[in-house]
């Protein structure tokens, strides 16, 4: 990646796409109240935009049940007002609107059940990825896209696949998807997130001090990411869970039309309805003839 | 993700920057549209790139010539696939094939030499076919590719059927030069011998990338042709000169496609158009049950000998075969020691998205009132959505969630994203 970068005139103009997690489900029994957690993150919004007058950034909720765009520099400062109040002001009504509405929508909606609820990560990521696109195609000066998720509550497993297919769209146009877990539960999403698309995966150990492992972990720009020692992302569980009964196993089997996981035989495929002919024991056979 | 690579001549200014940041095997098609399609070269420095640039032009109703406006051409045509594919998709309840076992023919015979395709036909066939097979193996990571070339009458395989692109590209490159005739029978043979073996789950097919516009066959070529339909090996066939009988009746007979190319670009993107799954005919795979091991990644201290290059390497370098515990380097891959397949999740994962595709959205035309819609901003990417005379541009809108995108954004999410972010972004629609 570095490599690509350094052939940039601009490597050191960032544009960060923030995915804020705002399940209220999840803050009202966080260690850290919302107030705090959004101040540290106005702070580091700030410090990213003093960094390079050049730099962009990107807020983005993610609710429990909407996502929205809560704040974009670009549109501040053509406003005219990139002081850290008038930011700081601006961007907490908005995110004070979002988190009303989408509370309505909570209620309104009787399928969420509260407590458990996941934040809808998989629709931020997409907004996300769409709006880097659109940077993409503004010309050949466009500043260096990254997005960083500050995830709180759980994954939600229903998202999987909306999920994977950001992570891999995102890892086709080489966006690294940056994580910071602020809650207490580590995410095999975004771990799986960060792995696949080069980010940087962290959960803090003492959320007191979010601002300081935002600005020095996560306010790295891209090129001097590679001089940097970052938090490595250890141990990343590929194996899957299969679908019976959401074991995670070493090996199973494989539907060959749906490419649904089991970890036993069955005679007919619970997700597709095809009626397996004969189970094939193994694939001794082939590495014989292959030879 | 053509359509995107296809897109790129639409954007604004198809940017180096652009192209560097997406995977190697886009850069080369980046960079030949910029060539094609307009950066900011002169209309006689692009001559080169491209011969045939009056037809980028365009009279208007006062008779002058103007370029046509690339941006709603391209998501025209794009928006015209997608509607055919999802036709196809609606028309049956489909199946994808999506373990492949394909075998690219590649024509190497005296008709490759040609040069009406720049430098040659053989060229640009090797040069596609590179970005071919990158982009087989990114839609399709449980598939396997083999390539077998035609030359001076005979067929020879060049590589075997297999799951690793670079040796692939690496085999066709060392063994570009052409001589002799073709024989489409001698390499139907060949690839039938070969694809016999295959596991009764995967689907056959053949893709031949024709030159010639003869075949010299050493006996009847229509027992060859019931002989693949018997085997069920879907052949398909990109011809580079002109329509032939024996590969349409080949194609027809066994449930293939049958293509000509008019130029380098549709060659490019008739090619590319095999790159996602095919609709799986019920009968010609059989469904089953596969078993596969989802290795781990080895411990920091362990020290092995791995399997497939003989090299010593630590075992967080590679990963451990959860049957026979040896050390692989790469996934997906079968254990060289006990046959089985290791994939990981993710391998899986990218596979899901041929199953659950995205509706095509529908066009909204122009609405003359900006205050009676609230709607201004595209959803995904925040785009106005509106000309400054305050009519909005052509859009399109989700038919689920009624969300308004602009037509970047709808080539993106079907191409690539595979997600609609309106929908992601309701909880009623989230639940898959």
């Amino acid at each position: 990646m570095s490599s690509a970068h350094s052939k940039l005139y601009s490597d050191d103009v960032s544009l960060v796409v923030i995915v804020v997690d705002t399940n209220p489900f999840f803050w009202a029994a966080a260690a850290l109240p919302f107030a705090d957690f959004f101040a540290n993150l106005v702070h580091f919004v700030n410090s990213l935009l003093l960094l390079n007058h050049l730099n962009r950034v990107v807020v983005i909720a993610a609710g429990v049940s909407s996502c929205s765009y809560i704040f974009d520099s670009s549109d501040a400062s053509a406003a005219g007002g990139v002081g850290v109040t008038a930011t700081f002001d601006k961007a907490s009504r908005k995110v004070e609107e979002f988190i009303a509405q989408d509370a309505r929508a909570t209620a309104g909606n009787g399928s969420v059940v509260s407590g458990n609820a996941a934040s809808l990560l998989s629709g931020a990521l997409s907004l996300a990825l769409c709006y880097i696109q659109r940077i993409f195609r503004s010309g050949t000066r466009h500043p260096q896209p990254r997005i960083l998720c500050l995830q709180g509550s759980p994954d939600g497993p229903e998202q999987y696949v909306a999920v994977m297919n950001s992570i891999f769209s995102a890892q086709r146009s080489m966006v690294p998807i940056d994580s910071c877990i602020v809650g207490t539960q580590d995410s095999a999403f975004l771990q799986q997130a960060s792995y696949i698309t080069g980010g940087v995966y962290l959960k803090p150990q003492e959320l007191n001090g979010l601002f300081q492992y935002l600005a020095v972990v996560f306010a790295t720009d891209l090129h001097s990411r590679t001089f940097l020692r970052l938090p490595k992302t250890l141990g990343v569980d590929f194996r899957a869970s299969c679908f019976c009964h959401k074991k995670t196993i070493d090996m199973g089997y494989v539907c060959s039309v749906c490419l649904s996981i089991f970890c036993k035989n069955q005679k007919k495929c619970s997700t597709c309805g095809s009626e397996f002919s004969r189970v094939m024991p193994d694939l001794n056979s082939m590495p014989d003839q292959s030879k | 993700m053509y359509g995107v690579g296809g897109g790129g001549g639409g954007f604004n200014a198809p940017s180096t920057t652009s192209g560097r940041r997406r995977n190697p095997g886009d850069e080369e098609e980046d960079e030949e549209e910029e060539g094609a399609e307009g950066r900011v070269l002169e209309a006689w420095e692009r001559a080169y790139a491209d011969d045939r640039s009056w037809e980028a032009l365009q009279e208007d109703q006062s008779g002058l010539l103007r370029s046509i406006d690339t941006k709603t051409v391209v998501h025209a045509q794009y928006r015209r696939r997608l509607l055919l594919r999802s036709a196809a998709a609606a028309a049956a309840r489909i199946q994808k094939g999506l373990i492949r076992y394909l075998y690219i023919v590649i024509d190497l015979s005296r008709a490759a030499s040609e040069m009406d395709y720049r430098p040659s036909r053989m060229a640009v066939v090797a040069k596609h076919a590179e970005a071919f097979i990158r982009e087989f193996f990114d839609q399709n990571p449980l598939s396997h590719v083999g390539l077998v070339t035609i030359k001076d009458g005979i067929s020879h395989r060049l590589t075997e059927i297999g799951g690793s692109p670079e040796s692939q590209i690496n085999a066709l490159m060392g063994k570009l030069e052409c001589s002799g005739d073709s024989s489409l029978q001698n390499a139907l043979e060949l690839v039938n011998g070969y694809l016999d073996q295959v596991p009764s789950y995967g689907h056959k097919e053949v893709l031949i990338l024709y030159s010639a516009l003869n075949t010299c066959d050493p006996g009847d070529i229509m027992e060859t042709i019931e002989k693949c339909k018997k085997s069920k090996i879907r052949c398909s066939v990109i011809g580079l000169a002109a329509e032939i009988f024996i590969c349409k009746h080949l194609c027809e007979e066994t449930g293939g496609s049958y293509t000509v190319a008019l130029d380098e670009s549709h060659f490019k993107e008739l090619l590319l158009e095999h790159a996602p799954p095919p609709p799986a005919i019920a009968e010609y795979a059989a469904a089953n049950l596969i078993k596969m091991g989802f290795p781990q990644r080895g411990v920091e201290d362990l020290i092995s000998i791995c399997s497939c290059h003989k090299k010593i390497k630590s075992g967080a370098e590679g990963y451990i075969c959860p049957r026979c515990k040896v050390n692989v380097c790469e996934l997906p891959t079968e254990c060289r020691t006990c046959g089985l397949t290791l994939v990981s999740s993710p391998h899986l994962a990218r596979s899901y998205h041929h199953l659950f595709p995205v509706a095509p959205f529908d066009e909204v035309s122009s609405v003359p009132n900006r205050i009676q819609r609230g709607v201004q901003n595209c959803f995904g990417c925040q785009q106005n959505l509106f000309n400054p005379d305050g009519q909005t541009s052509l859009h399109v809108r989700c038919p689920k969630c009624n969300q308004h995108f602009c037509l970047d954004c709808d080539i993106y999410i079907h191409e690539s994203l595979h997600n609609c972010p309106g929908c992601e972004s309701q909880r009623s629609f989230s639940s898959l």
